[in-house]
């Protein structure tokens, strides 16, 4: 294993589901200011599925745009690649609400 | 009292009996069990930005307690305290309903849906975040600071079209609860997206009313913006919370003079 790649493997992976670019791309910055956090956006239900099956996150946000029904669908396949991964809705950036909600996810993981 | 229960409820012709058996009961058991939460106000999360001074009822920005996340479906109370000519930039939401209530002074609202307004003292503004919307707030008055109440409260639904309103609310009645704020846009206040009811109350020390829920599942979390009240029994002070739930009403008697809010939302959303 690489020192890049451990390190990487240390990071809190979030991917942020969204299909509103500018809120996607704020909460994005939010997040990699965050020590040990580092932000991915996946602008489509189909473009999160991609991002899913490629890498393991550690918590998917759930923002505008993306319907109860995608969600349902993000959780089934979650449930097949069998990563526990929780899936919690989020409500802008411009605040630190977003980080209560992160904190609160990754402590119930 | 179990037992007993059981042993009315076999007896089926006994229906005055029950009836009154069961109301005895079901008061009693309505009474026992009405939780409560007291957060008093120096046990609020704070922040000093320099020119934004804010009090946190539940986590926010870098207050964070996990016991204190929210009240049902209400997220975020904060005090804030903002500078003269200052304020907050442009930043998103999304998915929520924002409520913003000025104490003091002025804030001037820009928004990504076009919106400039000024908001001050005596109105209260309502914005639905729906599918995202930009905002920003500043202060006019470069010499004087503005207070105000920030309320954020989780909407029954999603990804609807942002909207934005701002009324003027009742500021002289006394000794009533003045609703501001519900579920339906054709009733008193401005409106969401959600079964919440907030009314501000300014009582004379010594009055006492009683606040009947809206709805079954829901709960009220009052916070007190200036004097002393006790609500169903317990003290709450100056910018203390006091939350209530399981229960269809509870009684509030003003210790002193005292300005309250009064914020009801379902409890399960």
């Amino acid at each position: 294993m690489t020192a890049d790649s451990k390190k990487q493997k240390q990071m809190t992976n979030i991917l942020i589901v969204c299909t509103n670019q500018p809120i996607a791309a704020t909460i994005g910055r939010l997040i990699d200011k965050m020590e040990g956090w580092h932000a991915a956006v996946a602008l489509s239900l189909n473009d999160a599925l991609e991002h899913c099956y490629a890498k393991t996150y550690d918590v998917i946000l759930i923002g505008s745009g993306i319907s109860q029904e995608h969600e349902d669908v993000l959780n089934l396949h979650l449930e097949k690649l069998n990563a526990k991964t929780p899936v919690v809705k989020h409500y802008g950036g411009g605040s630190g609400l977003l980080y209560a909600e992160i904190y609160q996810a990754l402590v119930k993981k | 009292m179990l037992r007993l229960n059981i042993i009315v409820l076999s007896y089926p012709t006994s229906t005055s009996i029950l009836n009154k058996y069961c109301k005895f009961v079901s008061t009693k058991e309505k009474k026992i069990m009405a939780q409560t939460v007291l957060h008093t106000a120096n046990t609020r999360g704070a922040a000093d930005h320099g020119w934004l001074k804010s009090f946190h009822s539940f986590s926010f920005a870098g207050y964070y307690n996990p016991e204190r996340i929210n009240f049902g479906a209400l997220r975020v109370l904060n005090d804030d305290f903002v500078t003269g000519g200052m304020g907050f930039g442009e930043h998103p939401h999304d998915n929520m309903e924002i409520i913003s209530i000025p104490l003091e002074g002025a804030l001037q609202h820009k928004d990504s849906l076009g919106t400039t307004a000024t908001i001050k003292s005596g109105e209260i503004q309502v914005m639905s975040a729906g599918t995202g919307v930009y905002h920003s707030e500043y202060n006019p008055d470069a010499a004087n600071p503005a207070k105000f109440l920030q309320i954020w409260v989780f909407p029954n639904k999603r990804n609807v079209d942002p909207r934005y309103d701002q009324i003027t609310i009742d500021a002289t009645t006394r000794n009533e609860f003045v609703q501001i704020l519900s579920p339906n846009a054709d009733d008193a206040g401005v409106w969401i997206y959600q079964d919440a009811w907030f009314n501000m109350a300014r009582f004379d020390a010594a009055t006492a009313k009683t606040y009947s829920l809206h709805k079954e599942g829901n709960g009220a979390y009052i916070f007190v913006l200036k004097g002393s009240i006790k609500v169903d029994g317990q003290d709450v002070d100056t910018r203390d919370g006091f939350g209530i739930w399981d229960t269809d009403k509870f009684e509030i008697i003003a210790n002193t003079d005292a300005e309250f809010l009064i914020m009801e939302v379902p409890m399960k959303f």
